[in-house]
């Protein structure tokens, strides 16, 4: 597979604060990433370093495996943070034309990118006069003037009306459904869970995990399971080679799976003991529920 | 380079207020021909400034680049404010993101800057030589030609002191209090040269010869103030006798101060820029 983005042993330290500890991490092409973590995790110190905003501390990151300046590489990266930028006193349009001129790309793709975004007839409205939505849409816009190769989002739908959310999204899931690869920092779950296909968790600039999505935790889910006779239940789960930990809740056994197995097994395998359930269903955690579980357990 | 001064361009063009300044700037230099016009009577004599000699080849190019000089503090706004908007807008961040390094970046602000400076002398030649072929007494090819020095290091001087402006823009971030710590600067440069002028080295002129090193005072040292040339002044001083004895040439040290602070202002725009975390 061919990598966009390697990093290695990133660190940022803002005085006393570690801001980014030690991160590294790679992106291949044509997968969806995302970086997760709660607010002031170091998502955008970490995305500031690489696209040659914030001057890091030590460590390395390599764009397309390191042969150009990274401000050569910058040309073939879109990239918006935190909130878009552009000339309040220029048109649309105009501000396009500029980001055409930086990033030596023929103009003619300002109408083609506009028209994506769907801002094609607010064209020569300037800047100033456009909402947040628009705006945010617009630097969407601007950073696919290139044809990217990795589209770099850091909050994108921060700070927008459901209305707004929902556009953003769309246009994300139809940017990626054409192959492009995209770096998406968040810390809402919900949008990484729609989105990607990878995820980097990161807390107090420390990665906790990387990796595909369904693949957090490495869980295989769980059982929550009931019966008359509730301490056999647990006895036999026990024993069982395919369950780990037992536990209690309420009347409720919750029994984690530690091989791939299925509610039909479990069910068999206690009916053959003679324990005939009441009630079973096999769940699995939320990204939510692994996500606090992940960042909780560097605080406990 | 072209590249560089072509973004730059867009940036400016569709700014008002810039537009606005820039074509203040360039009027008013054309408005020193106005000067002209000016009479008034002292006694039964009618007093016309053009015939006082300001016009003639080849005062008038001491004259004027003085008098055009003062006119910097419109394209300083103009330059200030460009690169701390870059600030406020943080345009620069997104530039950067975009694909600019950071060393095109100041580029792009100098190489302007430059073409400010370039256009300016360019004009400011133009207007004089004009104004002068109308009312100088002495049109003689040498003549006209002679004393150009005052032409370039009025370039000089504009150079210096706009890339003083964007270091300060850069420095501070914000124009208004850039164009505030500008003056603040003046202002103890001043109290500086008072100090040592009154207090520590006082009946000599070792004061002049240090605080020719100062970055503003080197740049108003290159073109001195013309008045105490003209022949009127020189006439009723030596009658009051008190003659000046004043150095009014420009000599090469003296550009070379300039162009070291040019250099010192962009490199250090530069590595503040590289430093700093946006």
């Amino acid at each position: 597979m061919e990598t966009i983005l390697s990093i290695n042993k990133l660190t940022k330290v803002y005085g006393p604060l570690k801001a980014v500890d030690n991160l590294s991490f790679t992106i291949e092409k044509g997968n969806v990433y995302g970086i997760l973590g709660p607010n002031g995790s170091g998502k955008s110190t970490t995305l500031g370093m690489v696209l040659n905003v914030v001057n890091k501390t030590s460590g390395e990151f390599k764009w397309f495996n390191g042969t150009e300046s990274t401000h050569e590489a910058l040309k073939k990266v879109g990239a918006i943070i935190e909130h878009p930028n552009f000339y309040p006193y220029m048109t649309a349009a105009q501000n396009l034309k500029l980001v055409c001129k930086i990033k030596g790309v023929p103009e003619h793709k300002v109408e083609e990118k506009l028209e994506i975004v769907g801002l094609l007839d607010r064209k020569d409205s300037k800047f100033k006069t456009f909402s947040l939505g628009m705006k945010q849409r617009l630097a969407i816009a601007s950073a696919l003037l290139n044809d990217p190769e990795i589209l770099i989002l850091d909050e994108p739908t921060n700070g927008l009306d459901p209305q707004g959310i929902h556009q953003i999204r769309e246009i994300i899931r139809k940017i990626a459904s054409n192959g492009t690869t995209i770096l998406l920092a968040s810390h809402l779950l919900d949008e990484v869970e729609k989105v990607c296909s990878h995820v980097v968790i990161i807390r107090k600039g420390v990665k906790l995990y990387s990796g595909p999505v369904d693949g957090i935790n490495a869980s295989h889910g769980f059982f929550e399971l009931e019966a008359e006779n509730t301490e056999l239940l647990q006895q036999l789960l026990n024993e069982h080679p395919s369950i780990g930990k037992v536990s209690l809740k309420g009347n409720l056994v919750i029994a984690i799976i530690e091989e791939p197995m299925g509610a039909s097994d479990i069910n068999r395998y206690l009916f053959e003991k003679g324990l005939s359930l009441s009630y079973l269903i096999k769940r699995k955690e939320s990204l939510e529920e692994q996500f606090l579980q992940l960042t909780n357990q560097t605080t406990a | 380079m072209l590249r560089l001064l072509n973004i730059e361009f867009l940036k400016l063009r569709y700014s008002r207020s810039s537009k606005i300044l820039i074509l203040t700037y360039f009027i008013l230099i054309t408005f020193i021909a106005l000067i002209a016009s000016i009479e008034f009577p002292i006694g039964q004599v009618n007093f016309r400034i053009a015939d006082q000699g300001i016009f003639n080849f080849p005062f008038i190019w001491h004259f004027n680049s003085y008098i055009a000089a003062t006119l910097k503090l419109f394209l300083a706004i103009v330059i200030v404010s460009m690169m701390s908007n870059e600030y406020s807008n943080r345009t620069l961040k997104q530039n950067l993101i975009d694909g600019l390094s950071k060393k095109e970046f100041i580029l792009s602000k100098f190489i302007t800057v430059m073409v400010f400076s370039i256009v300016s002398t360019i004009f400011l030649f133009l207007v004089s030589l004009i104004l002068g072929l109308s009312f100088s007494d002495y049109n003689e090819f040498s003549i006209i030609f002679s004393d150009l020095d005052y032409i370039l290091a009025y370039f000089v001087k504009l150079t210096g002191f706009f890339a003083f402006c964007l270091f300060l823009g850069i420095l501070v971030k914000r124009s208004a209090f850039a164009l505030g710590f500008l003056f603040i600067w003046w202002i103890v440069e001043s109290i500086f040269y008072a100090v040592l002028r009154w207090r520590i080295f006082r009946e000599s002129d070792i004061a002049d010869k240090i605080v020719q090193f100062f970055p503003l005072e080197s740049m108003s040292n290159l073109v001195k103030e013309p008045f105490s040339r003209l022949n009127a002044v020189q006439s009723a001083a030596n009658q009051l006798g008190s003659a000046f004895e004043k150095d009014y040439s420009i000599h090469w040290y003296q550009i070379l101060i300039v162009l070291v602070w040019t250099c010192i202002f962009v490199y250090s725009s530069y590595a503040l820029l590289k430093k700093r975390d946006l």
